[in-house]
């Protein structure tokens, strides 16, 4: 909990360096460290932080209106780049407010640094003035977190939590500053490497393994792959499509995973698990190999675990061994990191020339595109009512499948899973892990942030959207112009949908009644609001809002509020029994 | 199955809540816990005794090991090993109880570390199970407190965890 460093480990004062305060080596490690953006919001404890902020320019500062949204702006803003994701709020509510947003960011294995101000180091303990115990309420959501209470080991602890936010699996780590050691003064010093001896993650692979892995996966007569988040975590794509294309294979995404291997490839069936295609599901059910790459096998992702992938020996690689084997016993695991064991896979089916049978392969494929002939995505198309998942396949054809898309939690979020096709890694944001509503419009800003040039469209739902409405402001301050798709069914769509199924139609609390007029809020925001009401406004609705360039637009599509997610497997039922339509 | 876990973290505040938490979190059983640094001060040696099945052990090794301050895991049941646990343990001795409890006590191989003319304070130590053995063959009534330090265990043999 306190810092990692040792006394003796700490740079000697005669060093000739400079002398900071605390704030000021906060700021300057973030510096060092390339940080350009810091997302938060002021209070009492950080406020010799906020003053150091002010005084420079390298390190810009995105200020939000409520912190939850600070550190999921923060966590988009890594899942879009790849770098750590930076958020900076106050002790007590401060950090209470952004319990959320770490807790998401932990679920989905998103690297973060979260800088916490704290109580005075001699008030800690006395129900002081907007005191918690942030380290303690946070310690099971982060993958590690730090008081500090010397500002000589402040350097080095903010580089250790940038180190451990980073490396291995990824996570959101918590560094808790009192506010008295940002005004102590020390030399700074901040380590260019950081070795700690209890935390050595595993990079390369096995070798054994490796060849095992290859040696199971070529002599498959079904092979299925199944990945992740941890491809898109680990910069791993191109090497997976290498090896998926160089086998011919099947290959299906978790909702984490999307993007990694391109939807409009033929080999791509489709999202795997509860709302998962036809095709994927029925192969992850039938195959004889299963490769597993940087997926965890969620009970999403599995249906009943009892009956998931009864005919298939498992390959699973993942950084963190944990994940391997924890719900589905694995025959052949490899830890490593996913790009370096998926290049050792590549070299060990070049050096070799055994290859999966191509009559096995040819029936295998045979079988899956008759499962895909089944159409499962299909909806019915009306003139009268805007159809949810006719939105989300405007927005891909006018965005040219382009756009970053993040998400907020519900039905909304299964539609633009399913209907937008994602051809590229870290286009696609949204909270899996947690089911975090309320996660995609700061999740949007803070795309947008890291690609200002980009089109960002936040797909989102009546109930979400309330859940961090008061961002519209940040949009305007920052000049952020995402677009919001309201897919407005006048519903807790999701929670009405199981009520449907599961609770005999009984509609409890799901029902949004008293909607805000969402094109006048925008426009008290200061923004545009633009509304759909029939299938014939969805077109003209999606084009003004994309050639407003500049402008943040709300677009409320007023959709079919019976729509339900289809196909459906049920919680407990095996992944082959699906409702669909 | 029991099983006695030995685990080497680094010797600083709030770990030992790490690992308390990670049980409680994943609902892992703790029958004991103890923790005190090694000879090596920047490092403290926690051993827990806890139940679980082969895949539940599994996890809890994993996890265990995931913990950034957590610097070594074995399980110690998976090979030869001395388990030990220290018991004080205070008793009303009046009358025959008096010789009695001293003989009991000396078949024990405990000692008496405090005397009053009511009662004795004794000192075992030895597995779990023979300290259960000890109390149950004291009268239930004897009994006025029980301290236990929980398991304690080392490999055999001469090399480290
Ligand atoms: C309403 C709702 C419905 C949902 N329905 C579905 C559904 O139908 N289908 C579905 O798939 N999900 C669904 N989810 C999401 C689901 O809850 C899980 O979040 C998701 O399935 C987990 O994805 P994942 O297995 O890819 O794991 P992630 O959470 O992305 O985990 C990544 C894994 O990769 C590993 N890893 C990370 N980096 C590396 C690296 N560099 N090298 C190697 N390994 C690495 C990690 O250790 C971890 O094991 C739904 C969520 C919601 C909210
Ligand atoms: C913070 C939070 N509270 C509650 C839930 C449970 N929940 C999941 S989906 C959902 C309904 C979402 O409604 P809306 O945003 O309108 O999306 P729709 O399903 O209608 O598309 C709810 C309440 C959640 N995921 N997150
Ligand atoms: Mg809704």
């Amino acid at each position: 909990m306190t810092s990692p460093t040792t006394t003796q480990d700490r740079p000697s004062p005669e060093l000739e360096t400079e002398e900071l305060t605390g704030a000021g080596i906060v700021v300057r490690a973030l510096r060092d460290e390339g940080v350009e953006y810091v997302f938060g919001y002021p209070g009492g404890a950080v406020l010799y932080i906020y003053d150091e902020l002010a005084q420079q320019d390298a390190v810009r500062h995105i200020l939000v209106r409520h912190e939850q949204a600070a550190v999921h702006a923060a966590d988009a803003y890594s899942r879009v780049t790849g770098k750590v994701g930076v958020a900076l709020v106050t002790s007590g509510p401060g950090a209470t407010n952004a319990v959320t947003g770490i807790a998401t960011a932990y679920m989905d294995s998103v690297p973060m640094v979260v800088i916490t101000g704290q109580v005075p180091v001699a008030l800690i303990g006395n129900d002081a003035f907007q005191e918690v115990d942030t380290v303690g309420i946070t310690r099971p959501c982060t993958k590690h977190n730090f008081l500090v209470k010397d500002v000589r080991d402040l350097a080095s602890t903010l580089k250790t939590a940038f180190y451990l936010a980073a490396t291995g699996r990824p996570g959101p780590v918590l560094v808790d500053i009192p506010r008295d050691i940002t005004s102590h003064k020390t030399h700074y010093h901040y380590p260019e490497k950081i070795s700690l001896r209890s935390y050595k993650p595993t990079v390369k692979g096995h070798p054994g393994q490796v060849r095992k892995a290859m040696q199971l996966i070529t002599s498959a007569q079904r092979p299925m792959f199944y990945t992740g988040g941890g491809i898109v975590l680990g910069n791993a794509s191109a090497e997976l499509r290498k090896l998926v294309r160089t086998l011919g294979a099947p290959i299906t995404h978790t909702l984490m995973g999307l993007g990694a291997y391109p939807a409009s490839d033929r080999q791509f069936l489709g999202m795997l698990g509860m709302h998962g295609t036809y095709e994927a599901n029925m192969a992850v059910q039938h195959c004889d190999v299963l490769v597993a790459l940087g997926a965890r096998f969620d009970d999403r992702v599995t249906g009943n675990l009892a009956k998931f992938a009864p005919h298939a020996r498992i390959v699973h690689v993942d950084v963190d061994p944990s994940s391997i084997s924890k719900n589905v016993r694995v025959d052949v695991p490899v830890v490593g990191d996913l790009q370096q064991v998926l290049l050792e896979m590549n070299q060990v089916l070049a050096e070799s020339d055994q290859r999966n049978d191509p009559q096995a392969m040819q029936a295998w494929w045979a079988q899956i595109e008759e499962w895909r002939q089944r159409g499962c995505l299909h909806y019915k198309q009306d003139d009268r009512i805007i159809k949810p998942q006719f939105v989300v396949q405007k927005l891909y054809e006018l965005t040219g499948g382009n756009a970053i898309v993040t998400s907020d939690v519900g039905q909304h979020q299964m539609w633009a899973a399913q209907f937008y096709g994602f051809d590229r890694p870290r286009r696609w944001v949204n909270s899996g892990g947690l089911g975090t509503m309320g996660f995609g419009l700061p999740a949007a800003m803070g795309a947008q942030v890291a690609e200002p040039d980009s089109t960002v469209v936040c797909i989102t739902g009546d109930g979400s959207i309330q859940m961090n409405i008061q961002e519209l402001s940040t949009c305007l301050q920052h000049h952020l112009p995402v677009k919001v798709a309201c897919l407005n069914n006048h519903y807790l769509g999701m929670v009405r949908q199981w009520q449907e199924f599961f609770y005999e139609n009984r509609y409890a609390m799901s029902y949004v009644d008293a909607l805000p007029d969402f094109v006048k809020l925008a426009e008290a925001y200061g923004h545009i609001g633009l509304r759909a009401d029939t299938p014939a406004d969805v077109e003209p609705v999606i084009r003004e809002a994309l050639r407003l360039k500049d402008r943040m637009v709300f677009m409320d599509f007023q959709v079919d509020p019976q729509e339900n997610v289809y196909p459906m497997v049920p919680a407990g039922a095996a992944l082959s029994e699906m409702i669909l339509v | 199955m029991r099983h006695i876990i030995s685990i080497l973290l680094e010797n600083e505040a709030g770990a030992l809540s790490r690992v308390a938490g990670l049980f409680s979190a994943r609902g892992y059983n703790i029958e004991a816990m103890t923790v005190a640094p090694t000879h090596d001060p920047s490092i403290s040696r926690m051993t827990v005794a806890t139940r679980g099945s082969e895949e539940i052990m599994e996890q809890v090794l994993k996890q265990l090991n995931k913990l950034v301050e957590v610097i070594r895991v074995q399980d110690l049941t998976e090979g030869p090993h001395i388990e030990r646990e220290l018991m004080l343990i205070k008793v009303h001795a009046v009358g025959p109880d008096r010789e009695e409890v001293k003989r009991l006590s000396d078949i024990f191989r405990g000692r008496i570390i405090d005397v009053t003319d009511r009662s004795y304070t004794m000192e075992l130590t030895g597995t779990g199970e023979k300290l259960d053995a000890f109390i149950h063959a004291l009268d239930p009534g004897m009994v006025i407190e029980v301290v236990r330090s929980g398991a304690s265990a080392i490999s055999r043999g001469a090399k480290a965890i």
